[in-house]
């Protein structure tokens, strides 16, 4: 059994996306190696030979890589294939883009998100929002599998595998990338944050956002938001934490004027210290929270930021 | 330019499903169903096409159970034109319905296919990639804009980071994220007129594809519940928990 992982990286720097689907692909049993497929990519594969369990780094370092596009990626992923038991990538943007598009082209029913590895054929993985978990068993020979990364640790960066630098597939040439508008902080990413101070509708504009970013930046934490806020335009869309958002599992998530949807409640609820801070005692989201406030977010985020300044933070 | 809208059945987004306690599944007895959200999203976006005169023909295409004909009669009250539902009373896993799209894609050559980005019941996010490779077509997925520029689709994306621009060729297949648009409510008028529109019924058999399952479903279960936990009563004493509990400070 040999799996390939598709790393998850900016060109610059690996995200540590790569290092928990290397978790998870370990537990399929075999050999790991980690396909880095990118332009300028010393770097990214560097990083990939040193995480724990991984015996071989594959570089593919091509402008076609640069933006890692769909069809490009794909077709390079179906070229090197044949030697793979199992193909995994993390379940990003990138992960979901590319996986199915591979998967299709080898005749394989891909396994989306899985939080679990039971055996190296049998998954669990949640449906309905995370309201319910599937174990499902594959029966195709190949294996196409995105991960859910906030399940699985981090592999340990003990590794010194071999890197290999091999040559680009063929370029299908359907499609341009033009450009990126990418939303630029200096707080931690939402998905690797251990800590995220979260807006809803109740925050009433971005401008009120700033509320929150004074705590992020007390806390170390990084700022998210329900779908309501991103649609009213409060706060950009990579803010959107939920079901068909990012999924998070830090260990504190402070929801401030957040109602608790179904939908919402996909993406956090799974972390380990969720506190509610809400004017209506009735909101469903003071069903999940460990500590529930029930208060004017108006005069609760200011207070809470006071009292912070008094730990010292 | 023809446009084609795969529609699918789910469970209302409203709805809080039950497991079932046998755990073979999720218990759909007497649950409201909907048009998936994010086809509610990819049919209003087809039918702006055709209001602004780009597209000149939209159809819906639903694969399941026949009471999917209601999913379809909702995208032809929307605007759409004609419907065509593929029955099956067996699980449909996206490879396949990736495979019947393409068969009827083969059919009616349409220039653009937009789906939804995913089910909100299975979470999948896979049919349209599949689509988009077995008919070796550009994808632009998880759409917040999309333009025409000459022969091109000028499309913008919601990516992890915040939003990606890529011109595709055509045809191509687009799927639908929540800011591309918001989806129009039928109304009356419109409902009644959808009732004589035509919806042509196949199965997969039609079009040769095979829809046995390569996933085995073993069970289904319930999450873990998380414990309901306290009140407090000031900002002071939520801080002091939080310290205590070891997460800040
Ligand atoms: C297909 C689909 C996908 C979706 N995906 C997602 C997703 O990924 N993520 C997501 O978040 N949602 C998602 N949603 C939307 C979801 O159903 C809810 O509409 C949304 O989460 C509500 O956001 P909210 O809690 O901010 O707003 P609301 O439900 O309007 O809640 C606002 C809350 O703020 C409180 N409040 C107001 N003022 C104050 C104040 N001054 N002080 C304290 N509290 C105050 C109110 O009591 C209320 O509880 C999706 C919906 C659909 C249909
Ligand atoms: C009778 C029946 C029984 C089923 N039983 C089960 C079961 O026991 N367990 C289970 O997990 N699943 C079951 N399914 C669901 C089936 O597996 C899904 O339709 C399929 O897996 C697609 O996955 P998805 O909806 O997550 O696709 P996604 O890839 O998330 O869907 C993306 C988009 O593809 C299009 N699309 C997807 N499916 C269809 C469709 N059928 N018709 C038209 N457009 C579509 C839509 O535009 C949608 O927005 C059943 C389906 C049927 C019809």
């Amino acid at each position: 059994m040999t799996t390939l992982v598709i790393a998850e990286h900016n060109n610059q720097t690996l995200h540590d996306a790569t290092a928990k689907v290397v978790t998870a692909a370990t537990k399929l049993g075999g050999d790991v190696h980690v396909l880095v497929a990118g332009q300028g990519v010393d770097a990214v594969a560097a990083a990939a030979a040193k995480l724990a369990g991984v015996s071989k780094v594959l570089v593919a370092d091509d402008a076609q890589y640069a933006h890692r596009t769909a069809e490009p990626l794909a077709a390079l992923v179906v070229s090197l294939a044949g030697s793979y038991d199992a193909i995994v990538a993390a379940a990003t943007t990138v992960g979901k883009n590319f996986a199915p598009r591979a998967a299709a082209l080898l005749d394989v029913q891909q396994i989306s998100e899985i939080i679990e590895v039971d055996a190296p054929d049998t998954f669990k993985r949640p449906i309905y929002a995370g309201n319910a978990i599937q174990t499902v068993k594959s029966t195709d020979a190949k294996k196409v599998i995105t991960v859910r990364t906030t399940t699985f640790p981090a592999a340990a960066q003990t590794g010194s595998a071999s890197i290999e630098k091999i040559g680009a597939a063929a370029n299908p040439g359907l499609s341009e990338w033009v450009s990126e508008n990418l939303t630029k902080s200096d707080r931690p990413e939402l998905t690797s944050a251990k800590i995220i101070i979260s807006g809803g509708r109740g925050m009433q504009s971005g401008d009120n956002f700033h509320m929150l970013d004074k705590i992020a930046d007390k806390l170390g934490a990084a700022v998210g938001a329900s779908r309501a806020a991103v649609d009213a335009g409060f706060v950009p869309n990579d803010y959107q934490v939920g079901q068909t958002g990012k999924v998070v599992a830090p260990d504190l998530y402070i929801a401030v004027g957040i109602s608790g949807a179904i939908q919402h409640l996909a993406g956090m609820k799974d972390s380990k210290v969720i506190v509610a801070i809400n004017k209506d005692e009735e909101a469903p989201i003071f069903q999940v929270a460990d500590y529930g406030l029930v208060a004017d977010l108006f005069q609760a985020v200011p207070a809470l930021e006071q009292e912070l300044g008094k730990i010292g933070l | 330019m023809k446009v084609l809208v795969p529609v699918k059945r789910v469970v209302d987004y409203n709805v809080k499903i039950r497991v079932k306690s046998d755990q073979t599944g999720v218990d759909l007895a007497n649950v409201k169903m909907s048009m998936n959200p994010f086809d509610e999203i990819a049919i209003e976006e087809a039918v702006r096409l055709k209001e602004a005169g780009k597209a000149t023909e939209v159809i819906a295409v639903s694969i399941g159970v026949a009471q999917s004909t209601e999913t379809i009669r909702t995208a032809l009250a929307m605007g759409a034109d004609r419907g065509i539902l593929v029955k099956s009373d067996e699980t449909v896993e996206p490879l396949a319905v990736a495979k019947i799209l393409k068969a009827i894609v083969e059919a009616e050559k349409p220039d653009l296919v937009i789906l939804g980005k995913q089910a909100i019941d299975d979470d999948s996010n896979q049919t349209g990639q599949m689509l988009a490779a077995l008919l070796g077509w550009p994808q632009g997925t998880f759409a917040s804009k999309v333009e025409f520029e000459g022969d091109k689709l000028l499309l913008t994306r919601e990516i992890d980071g915040g939003l990606q621009t890529l011109k595709l060729n055509m045809p191509a297949v687009v799927t639908t994220d929540l800011r591309l648009n918001e989806p129009r409510y039928a109304s009356l008028p419109n409902i009644m007129k959808a009732k004589k529109k035509p919806i042509d019924e196949k199965t997969p058999a039609d079009y040769g594809v095979d829809v046995k399952a390569r996933l085995q479903v073993l069970k289904v279960t319930e999450p873990p519940q998380r414990q309901a936990g306290i009140k407090v009563e000031s900002v002071e004493q939520l801080v002091a928990k939080l310290k205590e509990a070891g997460v800040i400070g």
